[in-house]
């Protein structure tokens, strides 16, 4: 663990550089028990955000390029070739275009990571070399997470070894969805031992967990059994990220603050694609963790189209005319 | 700031909303606001000016209006009200027209709402519009079912209806819309803070075809609101302080207006240990800090459970941190400007006076703003806890059982609303009913909607508004009120008919008892006959009833089905005794009572039958979740009973209270009072709980301001032939009960209504 004082926030995207890492503490199965989520309070409170935080102008120029400083850049297909992952890292080095850089004053600005499969995490790391962009490996058998066990630790390991300083692991959601808050802890908890220096990430894979109260309790579980972040989805799942959602782990992460004083990160993924969604992601965060979650040792997006509609927002803004997406560099 | 600079503060920007149209569409129109009388704009003179709170500006100059004023517009709405009645269909597609004409002007109209009251640009947009939009809808579908559902009501006539500050556009659609679709006209003053939306709102009302003197609004402060009060009218409808509520019952009493009262609230929120915290937090913000807190319905006494208290209260205030409040117009905004400064300044006052529990603030910009406020470490005794603030103060306590959650909850004269958060549905559905308001939201708050009445018990005042209960107030029945004719006793000076002593007792916690001031009354038969003596009841007496009946309280809690027997158990034992209660009718009066009497068997089967038939209402509100609308009991009935039925006067208020859960004291008929005491042996054998039914004879003017006067009573009827209905009404202003003074008919569906109170819950749910 080094400490905060060494680096500043904008040479680097890890946590475990500007916090003290979560280290997990035993496994509390009482204050599991405990945990609470009701779901039409929790609709609620995301049904009326978008009416209660508006962000225009400067503002929202300046909360978009934040917005793209907190992307982990994506490409999860089976069709990934090694020239595509380059173009993707070009990507997320340049992700705006110079001019429209230049006028806003961002220039230098990067994605917050680039997110890959196991295979392409050489090439990843290769194409990124001299940022201080991290790659980021999906893991243990991601998406359904159901390949054998020791194959999945034994991938985090390989990923660590290719380079990868973040690792996406996805839990078992049969240990959820049978209460079986033991095994899911156990499993956390070997994962994130075998991760070493590189930070993780639990996928919870929420559209897959039935209840908020699941999502909370399983959120309280892994940061116990040491999770970096916990992260909403795959991607894969037919339901990904939503507000109701994040609002219940976000909740989870500032109770495990309030009760250990540790930082956990969260990443939304999957189904974030407007630059007005982005928005009100980070109006939730600011309002419900507080500015310090705004920076990308402790906030994702896991996001492969937001940033072409990001890019014509803030080229919209820049010109005031409405942009097109012809217009901007595809990663 | 540079763009660099806020990507590394991640401020939030201004967002301002334009108020260039709405000051436009002011200018346009001479910048006054004035009075709409029958179809016509005028007089508007600038007598005192309306600010913008946030900014201290004028925005228009306003009429204060005169009593003459107010007469021509009523004038204007009796003209009108015959023509508007005719036809159920026009009046539908006119609220309809009403409605869509809102929604076109949306805009304008949150825009001129937020200027005016300084309520968050976001609030009269994506609450205060839609819901009195959805009001003019959902009231165009019932003038649309009048004809069809309720074939035995018609309208009131002309209503008067004064609104206030807080919600001046919302509150002026629940009071307009009901008494439209109803076939009634009205004229309606807007908060002397608040007159800007009415003004829009008569211009889109014009366009939707509204014919002249339907809608009339008078413009004023509260001289202008005591000229609506006294004029002509057949209805007031209010919404404001508990304080002028009572004014207005006084001075409307005897007077046989009709008369709603929507008023204060300092409404429980009760958050269970094992509530979801964080969203009983969240919901706090909808509850005390939702239009600055100045709701009638705010949950501003915050009562959470012992073993949670210090973790709930460190997450509230850290939530309140979060809280920005300025300009209204900005749509980024939570909490905007208090209306006035008056009002500010009573509300820092009633801050500042308190010397108990701590106080946690965060801060507010200058002028006519102020800081969202928690309490903490009050208890029921506090000032805080028992006085409406009418601000974002939240005052909290702790409990430690849920009884006693329920009984700190209901330590005050209001009753509203309440929240109770638990995720436990045997808790929350165990609490709700024994909650004295009128809305019980469980894990919610400040839920709202055309389909589910709205209005309080206690001193928040009678009536609800919304849902089909709340037709009931601007409709009455078709059936022709009869003239009130008293019946002198018979007089005589001949000695006992019978040799042995008959002087009937009081009976009283199913008990005989002597009265208290030790004096009867000899009664006579039409040859005067001396039937036998009965007791003088006075005001101790009455004392005792009301005692008698509190310990009677877990008859409320009794289920239909016992009431129902028990009722069936008395028409029993009254059919057994029906010879000697028909004689003894015919003694008294010198008619025949084998009629009324077999009247009286038939409508104790009547009640017994509706016992366990009266059913609430799973109102259609537009969430996922139910409204369940309740019908509970009243509570403690005085009746004084008709002159001219001396057995059936008494049988049938006491059936109707009993049927639906209620306690009740019979003021025996005046004239012919041994029908009734002949009762007594007949409730005894009956299983008739001790309490419940509560019989007293005596001077029916002498009682009269004793029952309406007492504080722990919470209905009054009377069917007596004496007009007691002034001393009634203005005795009742004290603790705001309810008054049912000699209605016409009433059938027997009117006396269930009359029994009872309807209570929504709301029940949102999601796994």
């Amino acid at each position: 663990m080094t400490t905060a004082t060494t680096q500043t926030l904008e040479t680097s995207q890890l946590p475990q550089l500007h916090e003290p890492r979560n280290d997990g503490m035993p496994l509390d199965l009482d204050w599991v028990a405990s945990a609470q989520a009701n779901t039409s309070a929790i609709e609620r409170r995301a049904a009326t955000l978008g009416g209660r935080r508006s962000i225009k102008k400067d503002y929202q120029a300046a909360w978009l390029c934040k917005a793209i400083s907190l992307m982990d850049l994506t490409t999860l297909s089976g069709d990934d070739t090694v020239n595509r992952v380059r173009r993707l890292c070009a990507k997320a080095r340049q992700p705006i275009r110079a001019d429209l850089a230049t006028q806003l004053g961002m220039t230098g600005l990067t994605t917050g990571a680039v997110c890959v499969y196991h295979e392409m995490v050489p090439t990843a790391v290769a194409a990124l070399e001299g940022t201080n962009i991290p790659v980021a490996a999906v893991s243990t058998g991601f998406p359904a997470g159901l390949s054998p066990f020791h194959l999945r630790i034994a991938e985090i390991g390989e990923s660590v070894a290719a380079g990868a300083q973040e690792i996406d692991i996805v839990i078992s959601r049969r240990h959820v969805l049978t209460g079986n808050w033991q095994a899911l802890y156990d499993e956390m908890r070997e994962m994130r031992d075998t991760c070493g220096e590189a930070h993780v990430k639990a996928i919870l894979a929420t559209g897959e967990l039935g209840t908020l109260r699941n999502v909370a309790k399983a959120s309280l579980v892994c940061m116990m059994a040491g999770a970096d972040f916990i992260k909403t989805s795959t991607g894969k799942e037919s339901v990904n990220a939503t507000l109701p959602v994040s609002l219940t782990m976000i909740r989870a992460i500032r109770d495990y603050q309030d009760r250990t004083g540790i930082k956990v990160g969260y990443k939304p993924a999957g189904g974030i694609s407007k630059a007005k969604d982005a928005l009100l992601y980070l109006a939730l965060i600011k309002d419900e963790l507080g500015d310090r979650w705004l920076q990308p040792d402790l906030f994702r997006f896991g996001a492969s189209s937001l940033l072409g509609d990001i890019e014509r927002q803030l080229e919209h803004h820049v010109t005031g005319a409405y942009s097109a997406q012809w217009r901007h560099a595809i990663g | 700031m540079t763009i660099k600079e806020i990507f590394d503060t991640m401020d939030y920007g201004p967002a301002p909303e334009s108020a260039s149209e709405a000051l436009q569409w002011l200018a346009d129109r001479g910048g006054c606001a004035g009075h709409y009388i029958g179809g016509k704009w005028g007089p508007i003179r600038d007598d005192f000016p309306t600010n913008n709170p946030a900014t201290g500006e004028k925005l228009a100059g306003v009429t204060k209006g005169t009593a003459e004023e107010v007469a021509t517009a009523v004038k204007a709405a009796r003209k009108a009200q015959p023509g508007w009645a005719k036809d159920a269909h026009t009046r539908a597609r006119i609220l309809y027209a009403i409605a869509r004409g809102m929604q076109k002007n949306s805009r304008l109209l949150a825009v001129m709402e937020s200027l005016d009251n300084g309520k968050p640009i976001r609030e009269s947009r994506d609450i205060d519009v839609p819901l009195a939009i959805r009001h003019f809808y959902y009231h165009a579908g019932m003038a649309q079912l009048m004809e069809a559902e309720l074939p035995d009501r018609q309208p009131l006539g002309v209503c008067g209806q004064i609104i206030p500050w807080n919600f001046p556009l919302l509150m002026l659609a629940w009071k307009i819309a009901p008494a439209l679709a109803m076939g009634n006209t009205v004229v309606l003053k807007p908060a002397e803070f608040t007159p800007l939306t009415a003004m829009v709102f008569c211009e889109i009302a014009e366009a939707a075809g509204v014919p002249p003197g339907v809608i009339n609004i008078v413009t004023g402060d509260g001289d202008t609101g005591a000229a609506i009060v006294a004029a002509d009218v057949d209805k007031i409808a209010f919404t404001g302080s508990t304080s002028v509520g009572r004014i207005i019952r006084e001075q409307t009493a005897g007077s046989g207006k009709a008369l709603s009262l929507e008023l204060g609230g300092k409404s429980p929120y009760i958050v269970f240990e094992d509530a979801d915290v964080d969203s009983a937090v969240e919901g706090l913000v909808d509850a005390i800090w939702f239009n600055q807190g100045q709701v009638c319905c705010a949950g501003s006494r915050l009562l959470v459970q012992e073993g949670i208290a210090e973790r709930f209260y460190a997450k509230l205030r850290a939530r309140m941190d979060g809280l920005r409040i300025g300009d209204p117009l900005d749509k980024a905004i939570d909490i905007g400007a208090i209306v006035d400064p008056s009002q500010r300044d009573m509300i820092a006052a009633m801050v500042s006076g308190n010397t108990e529990g701590e106080t946690y603030q965060t801060t507010a910009p200058d002028g006519c703003f102020y800081p969202p406020t928690l309490i903490t470490g009050l208890s029921p005794a506090s000032h805080l806890m028992q006085e409406e603030i009418f601000g974002p103060v939240l005052a909290a306590t702790t409990f430690r059982t849920p009884s006693e959650a329920v009984e700190i909850a209901n330590n005050t004269r209001y009753g509203l609303a309440a929240s109770v958060w638990s995720e436990n549905i045997n808790l929350a559905l165990d609490i709700a009913p024994q909650l004295a308001a009128g809305i019980v939201w469980v894990n919610g708050t400040n839920m709202m909607d055309a389909a589910a009445g709205f209005g309080g018990v206690r001193e928040s005042g009678f009536g609800r508004e919304g849902g089909w209960e709340g037709l009931a107030g601007y409709t009455k029945p078709k059936i022709k009120r009869e003239k009130l004719t008293s019946i002198a006793p018979f007089t005589g000076a001949g000695g006992p008919s019978d040799p042995l002593d008959r002087t009937a007792k009081l009976y009283i916690g199913g008990k005989q008892a002597r009265p208290d001031g030790g004096y009867s009354r000899p009664v006579f038969g039409p040859k005067g006959a001396l039937l036998g003596e009965a007791s003088l009841a006075n005001r101790k007496d009455l004392r005792n009833a009301v005692e008698a009946m509190n310990a009677a309280k877990s008859w409320g809690k009794t289920t239909g089905h016992l009431r129902a027997q028990i009722l069936y158990y008395i028409a029993e034992n009254l059919s057994a005794r029906s010879d000697e209660l028909a004689k003894r009718i015919k003694d008294l009066t010198g008619k025949a009572g084998k009629d009324e009497v077999q009247h009286c068997i038939n409508t104790l089967f009547t009640f017994a039958a509706w016992a366990d038939k009266y059913d609430g209402q799973a109102h259609s509100v537009p969430i996922r979740g139910v409204a369940l609308a309740m019908k509970e009991p009243v509570g403690k009935i005085a009746a004084f009973c008709a002159d001219d039925w001396p057995l059936l006067g008494a049988i049938s208020p006491m059936a109707a209270a009993m049927a639906m859960g209620n306690r009740i004291t019979l003021i025996a008929n005046q004239p012919f009072p041994l029908a009734a005491t002949d009762l007594y042996q007949i409730l005894e054998t009956s299983d008739v709980p001790g309490g419940v039914v509560n019989i007293l004879t005596g001077d029916h003017s002498e009682l009269a301001p004793h029952a309406a006067k007492h504080m722990d009573i919470d209905a009054v009827w009377s069917f007596s032939g004496t007009n007691l209905a002034a001393t009634l009404e203005k005795g009742a202003a004290g603790n705001l009960k309810r008054t049912w003074i000699n209605p016409a008919g009433p059938s027997a569906k009117d006396m269930l209504v009359a029994a009872t109170e309807v209570k929504n819950i709301w029940i949102p749910y999601g796994a």
